[in-house]
């Protein structure tokens, strides 16, 4: 199903902008997307990822920067000239329209009719497992299969790039997980290069060959699931990636990537994840890596605890007043008082700015 | 009780008694004066009980109004809608929408008395415009524009706009824009977007609204009046209705005259509501919002 049009190597993003009066929603980014790719733009609400996403469908103006398909730079044609297939996060889908009607739309705008494109659509709703939907009207059809739809007429025009604002946002969470897999699966077997938005890491972590990570407007980090997960560049990146214990401390002794850091009165050796310019640190642990054991440093009482099946979280709070988000194997109760502690791989450092 | 149980399943308790001032009020002020007009419509000073329709139908100075009154209103309340489209769709896209939508709203404030006065003054012989034209050379004699067919359609069109622009605002809106930017993706141009995915979700609500504004047009009076020519092209039905009543005092034939008014207008409206069967009437979002 490859064509001509899909055929190109690779898509940059050159230092784009884009402002809405005095807010930066989008401040240089620059990125390199390979054909093929599955890229996934992370980060919390207002971040400026789905700016990004209307940037390259077209559908915003840049205020500065431009954007290439290989040697061709696309950043001044409008949307309808782009070709790229697009996913919106409420479907989209035209109402008036069977889904069968829907999934053609593309083609007919391209002026394909006839037995090839009755062919193509066919094709589509069965990759998407909506086959014997074709006649029926969107308003009929239950969340996910209107979503099946948006992707079949995303896909059925063979973009070069399929963009995907938060599709599965609206699902309940065990259709999301179906959804998840049912959208890697058609990425892989058509081939397409797909630049997926979302705020949910785990969305992330899970489809994308890529991570891109941005925070106000900016790209923070990039980079494969497992790098990012293993080793976050930033604290905030670190914040956004499950390290939520995230604790000032005070580096009182560093040799190479090992550092030994203050947190009140306890001490705790770990990593340096980013080079650090002073003492002011911040120390992020997950909670699934602090549990409690006999020589952990960190001092604190239960607060509150839940049972999670195969083994409890909990919420502690040290004599400072510090919060402790952990895991533990046997049974914690409110007003136990344990010690917490963690593999120095798995307690990464970041320096504390100004902020 | 048993048959406050059966009502209850139905829907109907105490609560449902509140419905009864607004029938009350809607049997005072329309059903019985419709039943009184068309019973008085049956009672005509001479002949059978069918005579003042008979009358109606065979002299041409008077079934020639309903000609006349479409003639007027049809074109007035199409050139409303057409015209009502292109501007709906970009003031929705406009930040200052209310002051536009204020301005526009002007003219229905005004009455159509007032706009006749103006448009007398404006566009009569020696008005403005005329005299603009003959300054610059461009017309020797004044254009008519008053006390004619143009005068009573500008009339028209200047107080029927508001009030259809309004209604096809309120349906433009309606549309979720994301619509229009899916298909855009898909690469359909400004014009394709119109056709295939506007038009369509908004033909239920023209329509709706051609029938609003037309009943409106079709019922024209001061205007056909003043700046018409009440005995001649603009010798609307209204007219007929009035000149029985109160110049020949023959309140069976003025009701029959406005009783054909009344179903003439249920015929249009009635048609272009049973043309809704051929386009889409269901919500205009793109699914889940």
């Amino acid at each position: 199903m490859v064509s001509a049009s899909r055929d190109f190597r690779r898509l940059r993003l050159d230092r784009v902008s884009r402002d809405f009066g005095t807010l930066n929603a989008l401040q240089e980014v620059t990125l390199d997307v390979g054909r093929g790719e599955f890229i996934a733009l992370l980060g919390p609400s207002g971040c400026g990822k789905s700016t990004a996403l209307n940037c390259l469908a077209g559908l915003l103006p840049l205020t500065g920067g431009s954007i290439w398909l290989d040697d061709k730079q696309i950043d001044h044609l409008k949307p309808e000239a782009r070709g790229f297939g697009m996913v919106f996060q409420n479907y989209a889908l035209f109402p008036h329209m069977s889904v069968e009607r829907n999934v053609g739309f593309g083609l007919r705008m391209q002026g394909r009719r006839g037995a090839e494109a009755a062919r193509l659509v066919a094709e589509a709703l069965a990759l998407v497992r909506l086959g014997d939907q074709a006649g029926k009207l969107p308003g009929q059809l239950s969340g996910g299969q209107q979503q099946r739809v948006a992707i079949a007429r995303a896909i059925v025009i063979e973009p070069p790039l399929v963009l995907m604002d938060e599709p599965l946002s609206n699902l309940d969470a065990k259709l999301r997980l179906e959804m998840r897999a049912e959208i890697r699966r058609i990425h892989d077997l058509v081939g397409s290069t797909t630049i997926y938005v979302t705020h949910d890491q785990d969305e992330a972590l899970s489809l994308a060959d890529r991570i891109v990570v941005m925070r106000d407007g900016r790209v923070r980090q990039v980079g494969r699931p497992e790098e990012l997960y293993a080793r976050p560049a930033h604290a905030d990146v670190a914040a956004f990636m499950g390290f939520r214990n995230q604790l000032a401390a005070r580096v009182v002794a560093a040799g190479g990537a090992e550092v030994t850091a203050r947190i009140g009165a306890a001490e705790l050796h770990g990593i340096a994840a980013e080079a650090l310019d002073g003492e002011a640190a911040i120390v992020a642990i997950r909670p699934d890596d602090l549990t409690p054991r006999a020589d952990g440093p960190l001092a604190a009482r239960v607060t509150a605890a839940e049972y999670r099946g195969r083994d409890f979280y909990g919420i502690a709070a040290t004599a400072e007043g510090t919060e402790l988000y952990f895991r533990s194997d046997i049974r914690v109760a409110p007003g136990e008082t344990l010690r917490l502690g963690a593999d120095a791989a798995r307690v990464l450092v970041y320096p504390r700015g100004p902020a | 009780m048993p048959l406050r149980l059966a009502l209850s399943r139905r829907g109907i308790d105490g609560v449902t008694l509140l419905v009864l001032p607004a029938a009350l009020f809607v049997v005072a002020l329309f059903v019985y004066p419709f039943l009184y007009g068309l019973v008085l419509s049956l009672q005509p000073k001479a002949g059978g009980w069918l005579a003042n329709y008979a009358k109606f139908f065979s002299d041409p100075f008077l079934y020639g109004t309903i000609g006349k009154t479409l003639w007027l209103a049809v074109p007035a309340t199409l050139l409303n809608i057409l015209l009502s489209i292109p501007v709906a769709m970009r003031v929705r896209r406009m930040h200052r929408q209310r002051l536009l939508t204020a301005i526009l709203v002007l003219p229905i404030t005004l009455g159509t008395v007032l706009i006749a006065e103006g448009l007398l003054l404006y566009l009569g012989p020696q008005g403005w415009l005329n005299r603009a034209l003959m300054g610059f050379g461009l017309v020797s004699h004044p254009i008519r524009l008053v006390h004619n067919y143009w005068g009573v359609f500008i009339s028209l069109f200047i107080s029927g706009f508001p009030f259809t622009f309004l209604l096809t605002l309120s349906y433009v809106s309606g549309i979720d824009p994301s619509l229009e930017r899916a298909a855009s993706t898909l690469g359909a141009d400004t014009r394709s977007r119109f056709r295939h995915i506007v038009l369509p979700l908004l033909a239920q609500g023209l329509a709706i609204n051609f029938c609003l504004s037309f009943v409106q047009t079709f019922s024209v009076f001061p205007s056909a009046v003043l700046l018409g020519a009440p005995a001649g092209v603009t010798r609307v039905i209204s007219i007929a209705a009035y000149t029985a009543a109160f110049e020949q005092y023959d309140y069976s034939m003025a009701s029959a005259i406005a009783m054909i008014m009344g179903f003439s207008q249920l015929i249009i409206v009635a048609a272009v509501l049973g043309a809704r069967v051929l386009v889409y009437r269901g919500p205009a979002g793109g699914g889940k919002g």
